[in-house]
């Protein structure tokens, strides 16, 4: 018996350890990426957020002072921080109904859908550069299309991104442009919805809407919990369109000084790269507290075809 | 006998009566979406339309107003100056040698990743897995300087090698989207190669990546695109004009003087037009790849 049951656990044995070895090489390439491109620098920049630091000398160890200046004597941090908490509160509720609204009708099995579909992903293949310029041009009144409309009427169009009243609203709504690669999440989404709960909804005698509200929207709850944590990280990196459409200033009257462009301005062109660190950490505690809580709150709104939460 | 076939009668055109309500239905639906699709169609559109029209203007054209859609004439002599006016072709080049490797580069080490994430019971991989997910949660504010310093440092900076060999060491959003595509596979289909004799490697190039070419056509796309329009990378990476890619290369149209809009408008269409046509003809593939790969977790 025993001389017979030992190779059996010997070969066991062997194959975990196989199995071991090929995780580990197979996943090597990450192991490594993730230790040199994210748990190194992470680590990093937290020290560097401790220093004085303009990337030619090396470190000065300074304690809190970057995160005590940031906090009383920079108005500048202040006014990115509302900036940036402005674009994300309006414009992610916005992108979700936008993108979702949007891939629904997309998904309608009509004449042309794959044109469409390339129509509403336009704007998001057009290089973010072309696209900020383009915009600045047309939103600029007295030379652009915007008010061209409101000079019909007779009226005096808006200042757009020509004054601070305006211009938060104004790029909030031209980031709803780019949500081509949100609305291919839902419109994949969408195609996971089993036939058979319409039907079943059809029988009892629902109606469109009812369908939408007990059949749709519950099955679409992961998509839309997936594009709300995605979407809380990219608004607080929101970089390159009003970094091109200012120039880098945050012009008019700072108002469009992201977050992001305070800190790459801190960083790469004053070269206060300690200073800088400190306000990617400030962020990155910002980004996962929220992150938390929207994890914690999932469970009271996502719902999971299998019944387990993920 | 006659009764039943009444009633049969009865019963068919009671369903073509439904049958053709369903149409209308149907059709007034259709109707319906058209009219809501097409004018947010144009809105989604006029960028573009835009772009179009500005590059086939001259510059007295630019400047009436208001302004008009369809320029009279077509100047078309924007597009053969606008690859003269900067190195279009050489930045060209640049862009698809850091599109195309970093493309596969990822394409290789993310789906590696996956498969053990995916296929290989290891002890540790399930913590590994929340790292990766964790990665998706972090500012890129978080790491650029320290890159930065690392990449200064090793002398790399100023060339395409930190725009290129990040992406040969995974990526964990398309780890995590290729991870649910291959923990659907069955996995009789890996014990039967096992069987065979194949080893893990054979296993993961034979057996899954063929199951597995909707995802890695997405994560090829989605990583194409997003390296064709990256702006950052270039921006703090490359210093050499010679080694400037297309979106770093339409900073070039602006100066103290003003800016080229016409020939701008003209190399932004031409950036933009092979996305366009990739797009539009791999969309099923991409709504499939991702509707595969279950988002939903």
């Amino acid at each position: 018996m025993a001389s017979l049951a030992q190779p059996v656990v010997r070969r066991r044995m062997s194959q975990t350890n196989r199995n071991t070895i090929n995780g580990v090489l197979f996943a090597m390439p990450w192991l490594i990426g993730l230790l040199v491109f994210w748990i190194y620098p992470t680590i990093a920049s937290a020290y560097y957020s401790f220093t004085k630091f303009n990337a030619i000398q090396s470190p000065e160890w300074i304690g809190f002072s970057n995160y005590i200046q940031l906090f009383t004597a920079d108005d500048n941090f202040w006014l990115a921080v509302y900036n940036t908490a402005y674009f994300a509160i309006i414009s992610i509720p916005l992108a979700i109904i936008v993108s979702f609204g949007l891939a629904m009708m997309l998904n309608a099995k009509i004449r042309f859908q794959t044109v469409y579909r390339t129509i509403y992903f336009l704007p998001t293949l057009v290089p973010e550069i072309a696209l900020s310029l383009v915009w600045v041009y047309l939103f600029t009144p007295g030379s652009g299309l915007v008010n061209v409309p409101f000079d019909w009427l007779g009226i005096k169009g808006p200042c757009w991104l020509t004054c601070p009243a305006w211009s938060r609203p104004t790029i909030i709504l031209l980031a709803l442009w780019i949500v081509g690669q949100q609305i291919i999440l839902y419109l994949a989404g969408l195609q996971d919805v089993p036939q058979d709960l319409y039907d079943a909804a059809d029988v009892d005698g629902a109606n469109a809407l009812h369908k939408f509200r007990h059949v749709t929207v519950p099955i679409m709850t992961p998509v839309v919990f997936f594009h709300l944590v995605t979407s809380v990280i990219g608004a607080l990196q929101f970089f390159t369109v009003p970094y091109i459409m200012t120039g880098g200033t945050g012009f008019p009257a700072g108002s469009l000084l992201f977050y992001s462009i305070y800190l790459y301005k801190n960083a790469f062109q004053y070269f206060n790269m300690g200073y800088a660190s400190a306000m990617a950490w400030l962020l990155f505690m910002v980004a996962l507290l929220v992150t938390l809580v929207i994890f914690r709150s999932a469970r009271m709104w996502v719902f999971y075809a299998g019944g387990e939460n993920k | 006998m006659a009764i039943t076939t009444d009633k049969a009668l009865a019963n068919a055109s009671a369903a073509r009566g439904r049958l053709i309500q369903k149409r209308i239905r149907g059709a007034i639906r259709s109707v319906f979406i058209h009219t809501s699709l097409i004018p947010i169609a144009f809105v989604f559109m006029l960028p573009f339309l835009w772009m179009l029209s500005t590059s086939l203007k001259t510059d007295q054209q630019l400047f009436t107003y208001p302004p008009e859609w369809i320029p009279n004439p077509f100047n078309w002599a924007n597009y053969p100056n606008t690859v003269t006016y900067i190195t279009f072709f050489l930045y060209l080049r640049n862009t698809l040698i850091i599109a195309v490797s970093a493309t596969f580069g990822a394409l290789l080490s993310c789906s590696l990743v996956a498969y053990s994430l995916a296929r290989i019971p290891w002890p540790g991989r399930n913590f590994l897995f929340i790292l990766t997910v964790a990665t998706l949660m972090l500012p890129f504010q978080v790491t650029l300087i320290p890159l930065f310093l690392v990449f200064k440092n090793i002398g790399w900076v100023g060339d395409f090698r930190p725009l290129i060999v990040p992406h040969f060491f995974g990526s964990a959003l398309y780890i995590f989207l290729l991870r649910q595509f291959f923990m659907s596979i069955p996995m009789e289909l890996s014990e039967a190669a096992r069987m065979d004799g194949a080893n893990e490697f054979r296993i993961y190039w034979s057996v899954i990546l063929p199951l597995a070419k909707a995802a890695l056509a997405t994560v090829a796309i989605f990583e194409f695109i997003a390296r064709w329009r990256d702006y950052l990378g270039p921006l703090i990476y490359l210093s050499n004009q010679k080694l400037y890619v297309l979106s770093l290369g339409l900073y070039e149209y602006s100066s103290q003087y003003g800016r080229e809009w016409g020939l701008l408008m003209a190399a932004s269409v031409l950036i933009t037009l092979p996305i366009i046509l990739l797009f539009f003809f791999l969309q099923k593939t991409f709504v499939q790849g991702i509707a595969l790969t279950g988002i939903k977790g």
